[in-house]
């Protein structure tokens, strides 16, 4: 049943982040540490422990690939409601934090590239 | 009359708007940008110029009728599909992917993270919580919001990191086919190092795309993990690591 599915990502969701407020509160920070993460972890474990793995049969992934398929959308949805205006006055923000790094980024892969040629 | 039930029906009104919205996207960047620009960037992109037409701290959220935007688009739902997308990833193929993929993205991620991070300096802003975000958005435009909700950021910050995410996704789609042969973009393990280095799924696949579509799965492989352990650190480790100076 497709519920199964549903219920199964909302168990981790929850769990990920009931672990992201107990690592916060471990922390002392007043937030959720990386509790996306943490639910994200589960959900893969889940799936490929060879316990619980054979629960996800029939509907059930159609219940999570839903969810996973309406990230784009969400995001879309997301960006919609943000306080665009006062980002774009500082716009050449955005530009430069966006290239900058990928630039880093790209100098940086023939590099490890070939590192790990020569290692092999 | 129909006003009156698009507001009654704001959620199911939030779906048709989006829906429509990307269907814009995909016809400009299938017939304008010949598939040049993901149709996701360029989504994302049109749902951000939105926010600034409608000009409120909540965007198009603040227009009566897509009121319910702020749902769909809020914390909750955004975070729960993210776990969602987990589901693409299995244990056998971050195996696969091994210590050359998560070296990658470490990496990735670190040097991403704190030239973001840096770049928000230059523009002044001194407190650990703003940089950490726009650091964290330089990653990807998930990893931005995530991080600041979870660290509670202005949305103004919010809004940056996700507007620089998706310049990133913009720079690494129209960028990979340009430096692919500086680079040695010409087979799986280099694409497996490009996907984790790079991080953002939607530029990745649409470069990889424009430049060997084999490579097309090696570099998404890792790409799809990166968003996932730029949750888990930007906010956590990364975080700290900056709060120790700012």
């Amino acid at each position: 049943m497709t519920i199964y599915g549903v219920a199964l990502l909302a168990f981790c969701y929850l769990a990920g982040l009931w672990m992201g407020e107990g690592l916060a509160s471990l922390m002392k920070v007043k937030s959720n540490v990386g509790g996306v993460g943490f639910g994200m972890i589960l959900l893969i474990l889940f799936q490929s422990w060879p316990l619980t793995k054979k629960w996800l049969v029939r509907e059930v992934p159609s219940g999570i690939s839903f969810w996973s398929r309406m990230y784009i959308p969400v995001v879309v949805a997301m960006s919609a409601i943000q306080n665009a205006r006062m980002a774009f006055s500082s716009g050449y923000l955005a530009v430069l934090a966006g290239i900058l790094p990928t630039a880093f980024c790209f100098i940086l892969i023939p590099f490890l590239a070939s590192r790990f040629n020569t290692s092999r | 009359m129909i006003p009156q039930i698009l507001i009654k029906n704001g959620l199911i009104t939030a779906f048709l708007s989006v829906g429509i919205l990307i269907l814009i996207a995909e016809l400009i960047s299938k017939k304008v940008f010949r598939n040049k620009i993901p149709t996701v960037a360029l989504a994302i992109f049109m749902a951000l110029m939105a926010a600034f037409i409608a000009g409120g701290p909540n965007g198009a959220a603040d227009i009566p009728i897509m009121s319910e935007l702020a749902l769909l688009g809020g914390t909750m739902l955004r975070d729960f599909t993210v776990v969602a997308t987990a589901m693409n990833a299995s244990l056998d193929e971050i195996r696969k992917a091994g210590w050359l993929g998560f070296v990658s993205i470490f990496l990735g991620l670190i040097l991403t993270f704190f030239s973001g991070a840096a770049c928000a300096l230059l523009f002044g802003y001194r407190d650990a919580v703003s940089l950490a975000t726009i650091g964290a958005g330089a990653c990807t435009f998930i990893v931005g919001p995530v991080t600041g909700t979870a660290l509670g950021a202005s949305s103004e910050v919010i809004a940056i990191s996700i507007a620089a995410g998706v310049v990133k996704s913009i720079a690494v789609t129209i960028g990979t086919p340009l430096v692919a042969k500086w680079i040695g973009l010409n087979n799986p393990q280099t694409a497996m190092i490009y996907g984790g280095m790079l991080g953002t799924t939607s530029g990745v696949a649409a470069g990889l795309a424009a430049t060997d579509p084999r490579l097309v799965p090696y570099g998404a492989l890792t790409a799809t993990f990166y968003t996932g352990m730029g949750c888990l650190l930007c906010p956590s480790l990364f975080f700290l690591v900056l709060n120790l100076y700012f």
